[in-house]
């Protein structure tokens, strides 16, 4: 079995927003960077109980600068087997679904696996575009998958339930809550982390669809009316005459 | 030119998100000054279809094939792209639910058309074409500048209010060429709670948190719901701990929801809980603790005892809606 993870490196989910330069950037000052959620709890963790099962490699794939190194090493302490890091800066999806493509052309993985979504700039999409990249199936927001042989049975998150599906490998799967439990690296597993492969290539010429303009920082709350326990017949009122959503 | 929009189905019904990327797509045609059309797979009736002229689309694309009734995204990506190509279509739109995550990023390699995924405005094309969407879990937003001549953008639902303009859109049959071959996705079955609003489109939605103690004390959510009309959900402590569904769970890590109205009963409101919810256009809040973070994200609060207050509120409500 030979998996491939896809690990973005976003803020921490506590981190200050914030953005500079005429809000065009944001502003990483003082921000803590963790490999996004969905992809270490969710993506990485189930692809190590597939190889502990099974057998196997996973490798990890990220498209960024130097700084995303720390959290590479993080996601190989945690039992990934080799890291590649395109080394590029871009936020456009396409641009970084051709790089992972580009890549997985030549490993011939059975599995992909991304997170549903990144937790920065949710856009849900490098999984569909790297599947299509490569003429593969797509499972999006993925909440169980189990193997049998060469067959994955995937449940995903539709409207209100769930879709169960049946697919032969390979597969590009999107992952989400459900996939497997977090975990935590041990510190056999963080000495390890330091001497597996961290291979830097250079990115493949592609095309950027898309590109941020600008940044906006939502309009601060006019603050909550209280509203006293004794009296939720005032409630029932502001909402219906002055919120008008009843 | 022309505008396409992919409005999915579920049971032979179209999705209320569905319906709202075609108005979006409407008021996308009438700034560049075009048509819009849909694109419907699988077997819906020609009334339902219709009745998306109801919505702005001037033409329905009709592929009647029951193989479509569930989405195979690699095979509906060559039938939308198909559709585009036939009638021209340079923007392409999606809801941004399931279906369009699925489906959207597929499409957007297949066209090398830029993705806008979870848009919360209507393009500006004063200079270009960019759209503003939700980033950082709804912390902040980004205007996105597409720089492609094909541009796919998917509609965060809840978003934009159905109008209804009374219209009745032509249909015509489409039959692109499908093989069975192209059925790498089977679907083995679908589990969906039936007559219910799903999360994500509910118009009011009632959500408890670790403050109701236990499941034996679900009922308080329940009834308050009922009196509602609204959709009931959960913070992450309690879909953790089994006593809702997942598949209830708002956060982070659960399903983004926006509804008109979101009453908090017992939840806290940390930062998690707060970016799945702070696209709500009212947020109401009752907590016992007056120091809960939840209330600077509310418009409306109660400290108090939510085995007191909700009751009270639900009786409230009840004379309400009988008067």
């Amino acid at each position: 079995m030979k998996i491939l993870v896809c690990i973005s490196k976003t803020p921490d989910t506590t981190a200050k927003i914030a953005f500079t330069d005429n809000n065009t950037k944001f502003n990483d000052a003082g921000v803590t960077f963790i490999i996004n959620p969905y992809d270490e709890w969710y993506a990485l963790v189930r692809a190590l109980e597939l190889k502990e099962k099974l057998g196997g490699t996973v490798h990890l794939i990220t498209v960024g600068g130097a700084d995303a190194e720390p959290i590479i090493r993080k996601a190989l302490a945690l039992g990934g087997d080799e890291a590649f890091r395109v080394n590029a800066d871009s936020q456009d999806s396409f641009y970084i679904a051709s790089q992972i493509a580009e890549h997985a052309k030549a490993e011939h993985y059975d599995i992909i696996f991304t997170g549903k979504e990144t937790i920065d700039y949710n856009g849900s999409s490098i999984g569909g575009m790297v599947a299509e990249l490569l003429d593969l199936p797509y499972v999006s927001v993925a909440a169980k998958f189990e193997l049998e042989g060469t067959t994955a049975t995937i449940n995903r998150e539709v409207e209100g339930g769930e879709e169960i599906d049946s697919v032969s490998l390979p597969v590009v799967v999107s992952c989400q809550k459900g996939m497997a439990e977090a975990r935590i690296p041990n510190m056999r597993g963080i000495m390890a982390a330091r001497t597996k492969p961290l291979k830097v290539v250079e990115p493949v010429a592609a095309d950027t669809l898309t590109s941020i303009a600008g940044f906006e920082l939502p309009p601060a709350k006019a603050g909550v009316k209280l509203v006293s326990p004794d009296n939720v017949e005032e409630l029932v009122k502001l909402l219906h005459e002055e919120a008008k959503v009843i | 030119m022309s505008v396409l929009v992919f409005a999915d189905q579920h049971e032979g019904k179209i999705k209320k998100a569905a319906l709202e990327a075609v108005q979006y797509g409407a008021s996308v045609a009438k700034q560049l000054g075009t048509a819009v059309n849909a694109i419907v797979v699988g077997e819906v009736s020609n009334d339902e279809l219709a009745s998306l002229g109801n919505y702005g689309a001037a033409k329905v694309l009709h592929v009647a094939d029951a193989r479509l009734n569930d989405i195979e995204p690699g095979v509906v990506t060559k039938v939308v792209a198909a559709a585009a190509e036939k009638e021209g279509a340079d923007v392409i739109i999606f809801a941004h639910n399931f279906s369009g995550k699925a489906i959207a990023p597929r499409l957007s390699a297949r066209l090398k058309a830029g993705l806008v995924a979870g848009a919360i405005e209507l393009p500006d094309t004063s200079n270009g074409f960019v759209v503003k969407k939700n980033v950082f879990s709804g912390k902040a937003f980004a205007k996105v500048s597409i720089s492609s001549a094909k541009k796919i953008v998917s509609v965060l639902p809840n978003t934009f209010s159905l109008a209804p303009v009374g219209g009745t859109a032509a249909v015509e049959a489409f039959s692109p060429a499908i093989n069975d071959a192209d059925f790498k996705v089977k679907v083995v079955k679908v589990e969906t709670v039936s007559g219910e609003v799903p999360l994500t489109e509910a118009e009011i939605i009632v959500s408890g948190g670790r403050g109701l103690k236990g499941p034996e004390n679900w009922g308080l959510v329940e009834d308050l719901a009922h009196v509602l009309g609204a959709a009931t959900a959960a913070s992450r402590p309690v879909s953790d701990s089994g006593w809702r569904p997942h598949h209830e769970h708002v956060g982070q890590t659960g399903l983004t929801v926006r509804p008109n109205l979101y009453i908090a009963i017992g939840i806290s409101g940390a930062i998690q809980h707060l970016a799945g919810v702070n696209g709500s256009k009212v947020i109401v809040v009752i907590n016992k603790d007056p120091e809960a973070p939840f209330f600077k994200a509310a418009d409306y609060g109660i400290v108090g005892d939510a085995f007191e207050v909700v009751p009270k509120l639900t009786e409230a409500l009840k004379k309400y809606k009988a008067n």
